[in-house]
Parts: structure tokens; C-alpha cells; sequence
């Protein structure tokens, strides 16, 4: 038998950068009023969100990912040419074929860097971590992109009141690098395929395109609707408080960190409510400072935890090499949880 | 030992008081949780959890939605409680 060489990878990796592009258009809760029955208080009191931003036509998911890639390749004070991997978890490309990761890296100048898509939800950007904290680790790639992009705006049924209000669209990434010093912990991940039907697409594309159309949704003129995200609130709310909470404690346990030992708490942007009774389960300490980027951003999805990192490191309320938990959750239904050190 | 009504009510009573801050006294058999107790569907989610949790018995969410009253889930409690 011959002797094949084992690639070569860092003891340990770290996040190294942030970035994140929100879209220039905000959108506040008076717009969406003007197409369902329901009031800002209502929306505020059920989700927190006060504003989020949708993308216009030259905000494409490329384009998004691009600008906040760039904002984390220099703040982690690297070449694009180093990048060896670009990772990009996204539900709203509708272009299945090729991955859009492969135009990002290009366009962002990498040196042929490997490049491809993964559906993984609101748990998306976890998953990209993971993989990443791998490939660093075990030689693939020196320097991983990993990149969460949403245009969310383009799958929200605006007569639905349920979900009229919840989307955004935006992008964040972060670098992922070599670490002499552990700086992700153990990620605690898994699915629940039982409960898929919790958070799905209305109408799948293909019965769109081939099915009975007269069975299709309709909106108030009687046009054909574009598929939509739908989800049946109070399940995936109970999930989401009760058993994240539980995933999210394994996280802390399996990292070996105490709540006290704790900075930051980054969970998805699903719901400011949701947010909060996840606070209040895992019995967080006061000097824990939580993102609630959702106020003002909405939920993007797999953009979200990326987006309310850079935030918190911009504001000043999380500093560089703060202890982060941080957990996404979503349609799979999926998730994902894990300790990093911030860049 | 399964729990008597008045301790379900007494039960559910503090639970609503923990989690919209309700006055204890204002949980009776009649109210409805959503138009005089000002429980959303939300909190009525981790009102449910809490009373699965304090007298040992499942509500799956499908149920959930038939709960209007304090009464209901009073009713449901003492039929399901282990």
C-alpha cells in the first residue's frame, strides 16, 4: 500500500473578521401596514422589529455578500488571494445552478478559492462556521469566507399578517483563520426533519411551474403568488424558547464555559420575544449583552448572526476577543450552536 | 398526587402572574386568556410550557389552540395530568 501524504492544518482556528451590508432602503412598520390588517404596536409587541431594510434591484445577493465581505477580509487584515474556501448559506438565490459562491469569489478576487452554496436555514451561518473551523483545521483551506445573504423581501407573502412584518434582507460574513488558541468550541448541531412542515416555502418551484394552477395562491387582485416563507408561529416559538435553550446550554457546557464566564449571547434574529424568553430560560447574568439587532434589521436568516456581531463590535457594546454563545435556529427545521471568541 | 382543581386554577394563576404579570386574584375559571388576562399567543406558549412543567402533564401544540379559557385549561389539565 502507498503512503499518501496527510494535508497539513492549524492547531486551532478563529474568526478574524466581521462584515455585514445592510440595504439603503429601511423599511419601517407604516409600510408594511399598508397591506394587512394590524398596527405597529402589534408588530413591536409580537416581534420587537421597528424597522428592517430590503433590498433594491442592484442589491442582489452577489452584491450584498460582496460589500460585506470585503468589510471582513480587511478587518482580518488579510488578501482576498488567501482565501481558500467561500461558503455561502443562503435560502434566497434563485439561481440553483451554478452556487452564486463561485461568482463571489471571484469577483472578490480570490486565487480560484473553493466555493459553494449550503441551505441550511436560520442555522445557516453556524453550519458555515463549522464547516470552515474544519477545513482551517484539518488543511483544506488556510482562510475560510463563510457569508449568510438573505433577500427575504423577495419570499414574503405582504398579505400574510402572520409574516408580513418579520422578513429583511442583508448580508454578513466573517473570516475564519489559523488560532494557536481554541476560539470555536465544539459545535452542538442537528435536525428535526419531523417538524419541516413548521417553516416551509408556500409553493415549491416546481409545482409553480407545472402544477394545477388554479389550485396555486392567489393574491386580492387574483394573480398567482410568488412563493412565500410560512410558518406555524406558536410550535416553532415553542421550539425555538424551549428546546434552543437546552442546545444552547450544551454549547456552553461542551466549550466549558459558565453563563458567568460569558460576554455575549448572539441568537439568531428571529423574534425579540423569542430572543428574550431564551435569555430568561438559560438564566443569563445581567452583564451578558444580548443582540437585538432584530429591532432595526428584522430576521434575516442565516445573515442575521453575522450582521448583529458586526453590530455589537461597531456600537462598542461587544469588544474583540469577548466570549460569544452564539445559536441559529430555523427552518429544517435546523440548528446550530457554538462558543467563539470575536475578532 | 394529581393536582385538585382549585390548585390547577391556583397554579395557573401564578404562572400568568409570572409571565404577563396579571394579578393572581383577576385568573378565574372564565377569563379568556387572550381578551381579560392579555395573554398573547406567544406567552400563552410559555404559559402552557410552565404548567406542563409544575403539574406534570403534556399539551401538544395542536391543543393549544382549543385552551381559550382558564377553564380549558383547568379542564385539560385535570383530564391529562399523570
Amino acid at each position: 500500500m502507498s503512503k499518501i501524504n496527510p494535508s497539513k492544518g492549524a492547531p486551532y482556528a478563529r474568526i478574524l473578521g466581521v462584515g455585514g451590508y445592510r440595504p439603503t432602503r429601511v423599511v419601517p412598520n407604516e409600510v408594511i401596514l399598508e397591506t394587512i390588517d394590524s398596527s405597529d404596536e402589534w408588530i413591536r409587541s409580537r416581534s420587537g422589529i421597528e424597522t428592517r431594510h430590503w433590498a433594491g434591484p442592484e442589491e442582489t445577493v452577489a452584491a450584498m455578500s460582496i460589500e460585506a465581505s470585503g468589510k471582513a477580509i480587511a478587518d482580518a487584515g488579510i488578501d482576498a488571494e488567501q482565501i481558500g474556501a467561500v461558503v455561502v448559506s443562503t435560502v434566497s438565490h434563485f439561481s440553483q445552478t451554478p452556487a452564486i459562491a463561485t461568482v463571489i469569489a471571484d469577483r472578490l478576487g480570490t486565487n480560484k478559492a473553493a466555493a459553494f452554496d449550503i441551505s441550511a436555514g436560520c442555522a445557516g451561518f453556524g453550519y458555515g462556521l463549522t464547516l470552515a473551523k474544519g477545513m482551517v483545521v484539518e488543511g483544506s483551506a488556510e482562510y475560510v469566507l463563510v457569508i449568510g445573504v438573505e433577500r427575504l423581501s423577495d419570499l414574503t407573502d405582504l398579505e400574510d399578517r402572520t409574516t408580513a412584518f418579520l422578513f429583511g434582507d442583508g448580508a454578513g460574513a466573517v473570516v475564519v483563520g489559523p488560532s494557536q488558541e481554541p476560539a470555536i468550541g465544539p459545535t452542538v448541531w442537528g435536525s428535526e426533519g419531523d417538524k419541516s412542515e413548521t417553516i416551509k416555502q408556500t409553493v415549491s418551484w416546481d409545482r409553480l411551474h407545472f402544477g394545477d394552477r388554479s389550485a396555486l395562491p392567489q393574491d386580492s387582485q387574483g394573480n398567482i403568488k410568488f412563493p412565500a416563507i410560512t410558518q406555524e408561529g406558536q410550535a416553532v416559538f415553542r421550539w425555538a424558547v424551549f428546546e434552543m435553550a437546552k442546545v444552547a446550554q450544551q454549547a456552553l457546557d461542551a466549550a466549558g464555559i459558565s453563563a458567568d464566564d460569558l460576554d455575549v449571547f448572539i441568537p439568531h434574529q428571529a423574534n425579540v420575544r423569542i430572543i428574550d424568553s431564551m435569555v430568561k430560560t438559560l438564566k443569563l447574568p445581567e452583564h451578558v449583552t444580548v443582540a437585538r439587532d432584530i429591532r432595526t434589521t428584522g430576521n434575516t436568516s442565516a445573515a442575521s448572526i453575522p450582521l448583529a456581531m458586526e453590530r455589537l463590535l461597531a456600537t462598542g457594546e461587544a469588544k474583540s476577543g469577548d466570549t460569544a454563545l452564539v445559536i441559529g435556529f430555523g427552518a429544517g427545521l435546523v440548528y446550530a450552536a457554538t462558543v467563539v471568541t470575536l475578532p | 398526587m394529581a393536582a385538585t382543581q382549585e390548585e390547577i386554577v391556583e397554579g395557573l394563576a401564578e404562572i400568568v402572574n409570572e409571565i404577563a404579570g396579571i394579578p393572581v386574584e383577576d385568573v378565574q375559571l372564565d377569563k379568556s386568556f387572550t381578551d381579560d388576562l392579555d395573554v398573547d399567543s406567544l406567552s400563552m406558549v410559555e404559559v402552557v410550557v410552565a404548567a406542563e412543567e409544575r403539574f406534570d402533564v403534556k399539551i401538544p401544540d395542536e391543543d393549544v389552540k382549543n385552551l381559550k379559557t382558564v377553564g380549558d385549561a383547568t379542564e385539560y389539565i385535570l383530564k391529562h395530568q399523570a
